[in-house]
């Protein structure tokens, strides 16, 4: 197994003291900044961007290896503790997790979380090791019409299959095209959208975009919506878990892992679906099927490993082909361009060492978080009483600091302040925020590949479906356009905790609902 | 994929102006917003608005930004040999971009509202509190104009103490110590710790 060989070469490099070191303090900070409430992995990833800048390219993935899984379990925890989940893919953890919180299991919660969460980002680790080197493989011969068909397809998914509002959803993706715009064109070098500005001219900084919308939008709009109540936060000791739980959980876990990482690898758009599918498959798989919606362990253990496996799996189309689908993906892209590195096809064979050690310490990332995070559970349950104002000034404070040090210009963190208020209108309008920061990492990524078949075709169209590959790309974003306005007019759209509180509410008369159908196929 | 019709979900939450001073010993509590009579629990949800027309006035954002990519991009020269140019691509997202504001504007004016992001510090019942935000980007305006004069260190710890303010804090003396511990901290770590220098400003030599 060459792959598995290369992953020892890479766990290798990762396993010194001084990167497992490195790897803690990611856990530890990115944990840290995913417990507060309010910050998802995404947030946390893009304000601990900056921690990593002085470091070299190897201990600065060790990190964020750390600050990416310490983010995510980081998340599970607040969405147990306090039943108010930060982002969708905890909406399902939340579901059955709080009501166990509630019960007294909040420790036995917190722990098929964090050891799912651990078994479910190993084995999905261990596929990526498998499949992104072949899907790159793959990839090399993928030229740029078929490139640019598989950009549009990502953009066409992440926009109008996520989020409750298509219109919105595109213009979000268009905003933040817009953005990308802005600066020296790259063929021609004439300066797009600058305003005269020298500093706008040299190409916005993502990482001031990233922190802008994610991080100050959020804490504005927060800041105007203040709960003026704080909610109550349930007090927890160290996780365990009795045998029953660990009988209970295992096969949750497995299946979970087996749900969420194809959707994680096939562009299709997150762990929200996955995660629900899993809530929905433990439900129905569930003995004690009664106390689904009364604290289930199992409805705690599905989604949670659900929720990691799909993380992980994002990992193959972000290595393979550039393509990130998630927020937090995205945010990872910017930090791997701002090390010189561009994530795609060449990744694998230019920077293979760097992709080894990449991986290895995901895993190794993974493991400190178990062990490190099973004792800590009721520190970080303390940081959810943080005063607020002390929150949310130190998410100011943080941004701030994060966008200035990217290049020690005041003129950057104007333009903090500008994304930071642009991330407010687009949270009072609803706008979604992944596919504006897509728009903003693919827009010139596409400009380019456009370009550049259109060159090797002589401006004929024509040469934008010259290739099998793109053609067939083009059919699924067609059918991905036609099939959900095809389905709206069958039946009337429902959101997934709709339909979950629904499948609690009338149990016993659980016939046909209009739930995916898919989990007859899955087990 | 739920229709664009559907009112917000807005979450049941208690009424709001409730005290909130009173819960726990913790000096650091929030300032209440005023009591608006003795509102009964489950009332607090307030009516889905029949129409957003604020929503009008980004979709006119929108059409300015399109209009104004599309003219930015036609003052662009396309190069020789390039049979696509700097122009397309900012042609086609400025002329989506004035589609998308049309079009966001009819779904306004037809009734379509959005759903507004939530959130575990969000409570959505409330009226919106612009002066709070005002405040904190005050706060960030003074940090853009004095952060090269008076350095990170001195600009932080402002940041901080005001935003702390902003946000309705009553301590004023420990919400500066903690900025400046705050500030002078990440100004040694980044320095000493990733050997990134950030600007001393004033305190040059001192610090």
């Amino acid at each position: 197994m060459e792959s598995l060989e290369l992953l020892a070469g890479g766990l290798a490099t990762a396993v010194t003291p001084e990167n497992l070191m490195w790897a803690a303090i990611g856990v530890l900070l990115g944990t840290f900044v995913g417990v507060l409430p309010g910050i998802g992995p995404a947030m946390a990833v893009a304000l601990l961007l900056p921690v990593t800048f002085g470091l070299e390219p190897t201990q600065a993935f060790i990190m964020f290896a750390g600050i990416y899984y310490g983010g995510m379990y980081g998340g599970s925890t607040t969405s147990i503790l306090l039943n108010t989940p930060g982002e969708s893919a905890s909406v399902m953890t939340a579901l059955e997790g709080n009501k166990m919180a509630k019960k007294g299991r909040a420790a036995q919660a917190l722990a098929t979380a964090a050891i799912g969460s651990f078994i479910a980002g190993t084995i999905g680790t261990m596929l990526v090791v498998f499949f992104a080197p072949a899907l790159a493989g793959v990839a090399v011969e993928v030229g740029a019409p078929s490139y640019l068909a598989i950009m549009l397809m990502a953009m066409v998914l992440v926009t109008s299959v996520l989020g409750s509002s298509r219109l919105r959803g595109f213009i979000a993706l268009f905003l933040g095209l817009t953005i990308g715009l802005v600066g020296l064109d790259l063929n021609t070098g004439q300066p797009r959208l600058s305003f005269d500005q020298p500093l706008l001219a040299d190409r916005i900084d993502i990482v001031v975009v990233a922190v802008g919308i994610f991080a100050l939008g959020e804490a504005l709009w927060v800041a105007a919506h203040l709960r003026r109540r704080p909610l109550a936060v349930i007090p927890v000791g160290r996780p365990w878990m009795g045998k029953a739980d660990w009988s209970r959980s295992w096969k949750p876990w497995l299946r979970g892992t087996a749900l969420g990482f194809p959707f994680g690898a096939v562009p299709a758009g997150g762990a929200e679906t996955p995660t629900f599918l899993s809530y929905v498959l433990e439900k129905r798989l569930a003995k004690k099927g009664h106390e689904f919606g009364h604290g289930a362990i199992e409805g705690v253990a599905g989604p949670e490993a659900a929720n990691n496996a799909s993380a992980a799996g994002t990992f193959v189309p972000l290595l393979a082909l550039g393509l990130p689908v998630t927020a937090t993906a995205t945010i990872m892209l910017a930090a791997l361009q701002g090390y010189g590195i561009q994530p795609g096809p060449q990744l694998m064979t230019e920077h293979a060492d760097l992709v080894w050690t990449l991986l290895a310490s995901l895993l190794i990332g993974n493991t400190l978080l178990l062990v490190l995070n099973l004792p800590l559970a009721p520190l970080w349950a303390k940081l959810l009483r943080i005063p607020r104002p002390y929150l949310y000034a130190g998410i100011l404070f943080f941004a701030s600091l994060g966008a200035y040090t990217a290049n020690q210009q005041p003129f950057d963190l104007f333009l903090l302040l500008v994304f930071g208020l642009l991330g407010l209108l687009m949270r009072r309008f609803g706008l979604p925020v992944l596919p504006l920061i897509l728009g903003v990492i693919l827009g010139p990524l596409m400009e380019t590949k456009m370009r550049e078949a259109l060159a090797i075709s002589d401006g004929d169209v024509a040469g934008l479906v010259n290739e099998p590959v793109a053609i067939v790309v083009y059919v699924i974003i067609a059918l991905l356009v036609v099939v959900p306005l095809v389905l709206a007019r069958v039946r009337p759209p429902r959101k997934p905790t709709e339909i979950a509180a629904e499948l609690n509410d009338d149990d016993t008369t659980s016939g046909p609902t209009s739930g995916p159908t898919s989990k007859e196929t899955v087990r | 994929m739920s229709t664009p019709d559907r009112p917000p979900t807005t979450p049941v939450t208690t009424p709001a102006g409730t005290p909130a001073s009173t819960q726990t010993g913790d000096q650091m509590t929030v300032d209440t917003s005023p009591p608006d009579g003795a509102t009964p629990p489950g009332t607090a949800q307030p009516e889905a608005p029949e129409r957003d027309l604020a929503q009008l006035g980004l979709a006119a954002l929108l059409v300015v930004v399109g209009v104004y990519t599309v003219y930015d991009a036609s003052t662009l020269t396309v190069g020789f040999a390039d049979p696509v140019g700097p122009k397309a691509f900012p042609y086609v997202i400025g002329t989506v971009m004035t589609l998308l504001g049309a079009l966001l504007a009819v779904a306004a004016l037809r009734g379509d509202v959005p759903e507004p992001d939530s959130g575990e510090d969000i409570d959505l019942s409330q009226k919106s509190d612009w002066l709070t935000v005002a405040k904190l980007v005050g706060v960030l305006v003074f940090t853009i104009a004095t952060v090269d004069f008076l350095g990170w260190a001195i600009t932080g710890a402002v940041l901080f103490a005001g935003a702390t303010w902003s946000l309705g804090s009553k301590t004023p003396v420990r919400d500066v110590l903690i900025g400046v511990v705050l500030s002078v901290g990440s100004w040694y770590a980044f320095h000493v710790g990733l050997g990134i220098p950030l600007t001393p400003g004033i305190l040059d030599g001192i610090l």
